[in-house]
Formats: structure tokens, C-alpha cells, sequence
């Protein structure tokens, strides 16, 4: 099982290092974000939109209030975050079979919380705050990809 | 001329009678009606299956609070984007269903739209040109509005909406949810000069919006306060993060009223209810000549109310939609 790890210091590294990350998805990957509020989870899939061929001029904003925001990039992103939803009936309701099964890239932000519904292969990526600037994002394979 | 509206765009089941455009005849919110005990059973707190649960009986409710019946209707409107897709589907569903059954005309609406048109329903005397700021849980967005309701986006939030901050900066700090009230009620006993917290993108010559790096900004304040054993009381925390949001909020829309020569300001959204956005705006404004309108609260917050208001000038236009109606989590205003 393959991990990455990362170490940035400012958003716009934490941009670079999710861009990266776009530029290797696949149609039908799921990157599973956990880390806890402001280690720059939204910021990081910003970069992923990006690198996935969102157009620059499409702001990739939070989907904490809305649930799941969906963009057109080389293959439809769909950026799930699930800070509202604490339990997991709620998620089960939210009807996430077709987003994760389907031709898109999934990014879930607060991922820990859905754990037992996560597709046997995905890719999970950790965020961690050392201090207010430096993030960690530790990035691993989970299954066989 | 009544028409039913109809919003399950996020987390509100709602539906209202509003007669020409501007009387309100009715106006039903799930989440301030007792679903539990009017409607019996378990009904989830955010999820398509509670718009599927409660959709009858809030459109039910709203045809009988409004004293109407379906043959008093003379159209049917529904938020068909933007939203979560599984929600807005229970929404558009119920008016494609009324529509057939009862030969009336169908309007699928702009939930943005709906908000700002807001305003209107409470002031018949709002000016055109007007710049219009929508702040909730899930919007920061400005735009100027034009004679016949013709929009220009001018800016919009970058990451987290305005009340998203609220709201995590509150969870953050223990305070429990709604967030914007409750930090509302605390900044009134606060120092608002306690801290100086960032003003996100104010030196921008733009009308973009940031509230991600404030809430980060306060989270590792409170943690190296309370490692230190410095932290100040929460009132003064919550008065001066919320004086960075409003002051923000508050230069940004003025520049924009200063720029497009506005003659008011139409405050609208959840956060639209903030004492201190309220006061500091209406300051602001007054001193460029710009009034400043907000509605009232049941207008403020996702309603139907605002969606059968924009269907009334669209229904005037002409514009009508098929049963073909579909929905789209995405859609700008524009």
C-alpha cells in the first residue's frame, strides 16, 4: 500500500499539492478527505478541481450548507462534504450510490464520517494542522489501485 | 392572481399562496412547524426523504392558512435550481403533479432570484438600481439589480458563505447552533477591538468574498489562548469575529452602491437577520445616500413566499415552463 506525503505552509502550497493530485484522478475515483475544520480541506479540493480541468474562472466553493456541489471538469467532479450530517442514516438519506458508483470523480470532504459506505477502492487523504500555516496531507491507496 | 410556491431546495420543506406578486397569503416552513407531532413519525433532519415525507402536508397547509383551494390558483412555481438535486426533485415532482391535475400553469425559479427578490414582497418603494447582498448558510453573493429585475454577479464568496463561518466559528467554540444568533446575542457584551482578526480580500479592489481563513484565523487563536491560559471571554471573541465578517460585508457592498451609483441596498438571506450587519449597513448606507431595506424574517430564510413572488413578473412576461421541468444542483441567476 502506497502513502505520499506532503508538508505545506501556505494555502497556495496546499492548492499546488491538490492540483497534483487532480492531474492522477481517474473517472470513477473517490478521494475520501478527513481532517479536522481549517487544516484547508475545501482549499485542497479547490486544487483538485483544478487539476482534474475545471475552468479557472469556476469558483469551487464550500458544500457544507448545500450538501454536494457538482462541476464539469474533463469528467464531472462531485464535491460531497459532510460537516452538517452527524449521523449516518442522514448520510444513507443522501442518496450517495449514484455519485460514488457513478462516471465522476467523488470528493468527500469529512470522509470518517461515511466509512462504512466507502467503495472498497479509493484514495484517502489525511489533513493535519502542525501549527496555524503548516499542513500535513498524507495521501494512501486504499484497496488495490 | 394567486400562485403557489414551492422551494425544497436544502434543508426547508416550503410552500406559500401569494396573491399578486406581493400579498402573502400563507407561508409554510418545515422547520417551523412541529412535523413530529402534526404529522406523526420519525421525520429525518436533512435528507430528500424529509421533503418526501412532508411535502403533502406543508403544500396542504399552506392552501389552508391561506383560507385558498387549488381552483383559486392560477399558476404553480418551484425552485428548480440551484440546490441538491435530490431535494429540488421532491419539489419540482409535487408542481409538475399539481400543475397536470389542475391545468395550471408551471414556472420552474431561480432560488437566488427568489432571494432577492425577497425585499420586494416587504417594500414596494425598493429603488432600481439597488445593489443587493445575499448572505446565508450557503451564499455570500453581490449583485446589482436592474430596472425590470436584469442582474450583473459582482462578486461571490471564494470558499465558505458568510453564515457557514457563523456557524462553524460557533461549533468550534462550543456555542451550539444556529451559529449567527447565537454569536449575535454574545458580540452585543463583547469588545469588538479585543482582537484583531483578518478582514479576508477587503484590500482586494474586487467584490469577491473569503471567510474560510477567518475561521481558521479564530480556531488557532483559541488554541494557542487556551495553551496559553490567555483566552478572552467568548463575548469578546464573538464581537470581534463577527466584526470582521460585517466590516467586510459592509465596505464591499458600499463600494459596489458607490461604483453603480445604487440608490439602496437590499439586504437579504438568512444572515440578513444580524443585528450588528443590520446597524453597521444602515450607517454605512446612510452616509452615501444609500437606504438600506431588509425584509422580515419569515421573508429572510429559504421560503416558497420569495419563489411565487418571481414567478408573478415572470408569469406577466409570458414565461411559462413544460411538464418537462427538470431540476439542476447548478444555475446562475444570469
Amino acid at each position: 500500500m502506497m502513502t505520499q506525503t506532503f508538508r505545506t505552509h501556505t494555502p497556495e502550497e496546499t492548492h499546488e499539492v491538490g492540483e497534483e493530485i487532480g492531474r492522477q484522478l481517474q473517472s470513477g475515483d473517490v478521494v475520501a478527505l478527513i481532517g479536522d475544520l481549517g487544516v484547508g480541506k475545501t482549499c485542497l479540493t479547490q486544487g483538485i478541481a483544478r487539476g482534474v480541468g475545471l475552468d479557472p474562472d469556476q469558483v469551487v466553493n464550500s458544500p457544507s450548507y448545500i450538501l454536494i456541489n457538482e462541476y464539469a471538469g474533463r469528467t464531472p467532479i462531485y464535491h460531497i462534504d459532510l460537516y452538517r450530517l452527524q449521523r449516518l442514516e442522514e448520510i444513507v438519506d443522501l442518496g450517495l450510490e449514484e455519485y460514488l458508483e457513478g462516471d465522476g470523480i467523488c470528493v468527500i470532504e469529512w470522509a470518517d464520517r461515511m466509512e462504512k459506505l466507502l467503495p472498497e477502492n479509493y484514495i484517502q487523504i489525511r489533513m493535519a494542522g502542525e501549527d496555524e500555516f503548516t499542513r500535513t496531507i498524507e495521501v494512501r491507496a486504499v484497496g488495490s489501485r | 392572481m394567486n400562485i403557489l410556491g414551492i422551494d425544497t431546495s436544502c434543508d426547508e420543506t416550503a410552500a406559500a399562496v401569494v396573491a399578486d406578486g406581493r400579498q402573502v397569503r400563507s407561508n409554510i416552513i418545515s422547520s417551523q412547524i412541529d412535523l413530529h407531532a402534526e404529522y406523526g413519525g420519525i421525520v429525518p433532519e436533512l435528507a430528500s426523504r424529509k421533503h418526501v415525507e412532508s411535502i403533502n402536508y406543508i403544500i396542504d397547509q399552506a392552501i389552508r392558512e391561506a383560507d385558498a383551494t387549488f381552483a383559486e390558483l392560477e399558476a404553480i412555481a418551484v425552485t428548480n435550481r440551484p440546490g441538491l438535486i435530490g431535494a429540488l426533485l421532491v419539489g419540482v415532482a409535487a408542481a409538475k403533479s399539481l400543475a397536470y391535475c389542475y391545468d395550471l400553469p408551471l414556472l420552474g425559479i431561480n432560488h437566488i432570484e427568489g432571494h432577492i427578490y425577497a425585499n420586494f414582497m416587504a417594500h414596494e418603494d425598493l429603488p432600481f438600481p439597488h445593489i443587493c447582498l445575499t448572505v446565508s448558510g450557503g451564499h455570500t453573493l453581490l449583485v446589482e439589480v436592474r430596472e425590470g429585475w436584469k442582474y450583473e454577479i459582482l462578486g461571490t464568496t471564494q470558499d465558505d458563505a458568510a453564515g457557514e463561518a457563523y456557524d462553524k466559528v460557533a461549533q468550534y467554540l462550543g456555542l451550539g447552533f444556529p451559529g449567527g444568533k447565537i454569536i449575535d446575542d454574545l458580540a452585543k457584551n463583547g469588545d469588538s477591538t479585543a482582537i484583531d482578526f483578518p478582514r479576508p480580500m477587503l484590500d482586494r479592489d474586487d467584490y469577491q468574498f473569503s471567510f474560510s481563513g477567518l475561521k481558521t484565523a479564530v480556531r488557532y487563536f483559541v488554541d494557542r489562548a487556551k495553551a496559553a491560559g490567555t483566552l478572552p471571554p467568548i463575548e469578546d471573541i464573538a464581537a470581534s469575529f463577527q466584526a470582521a465578517v460585517v466590516e467586510v460585508l459592509v465596505q464591499k457592498t458600499i463600494r459596489a452602491a458607490k461604483a453603480k451609483n445604487a440608490k439602496a441596498i437590499n439586504l437579504t438571506g438568512g444572515v440578513a437577520a444580524n443585528s450588528q450587519l443590520r446597524q453597521s449597513m444602515c450607517e454605512a448606507g446612510a452616509e452615501i445616500g444609500a437606504k438600506v431595506y431588509y425584509p422580515p424574517i419569515q421573508l429572510c430564510t429559504d421560503n416558497g413566499a420569495m419563489i411565487a413572488g418571481v414567478a408573478y413578473h415572470k408569469y406577466q412576461n409570458g414565461i411559462r415552463d413544460g411538464l418537462d421541468l427538470n431540476a439542476a444542483p447548478t444555475g446562475s441567476i444570469v
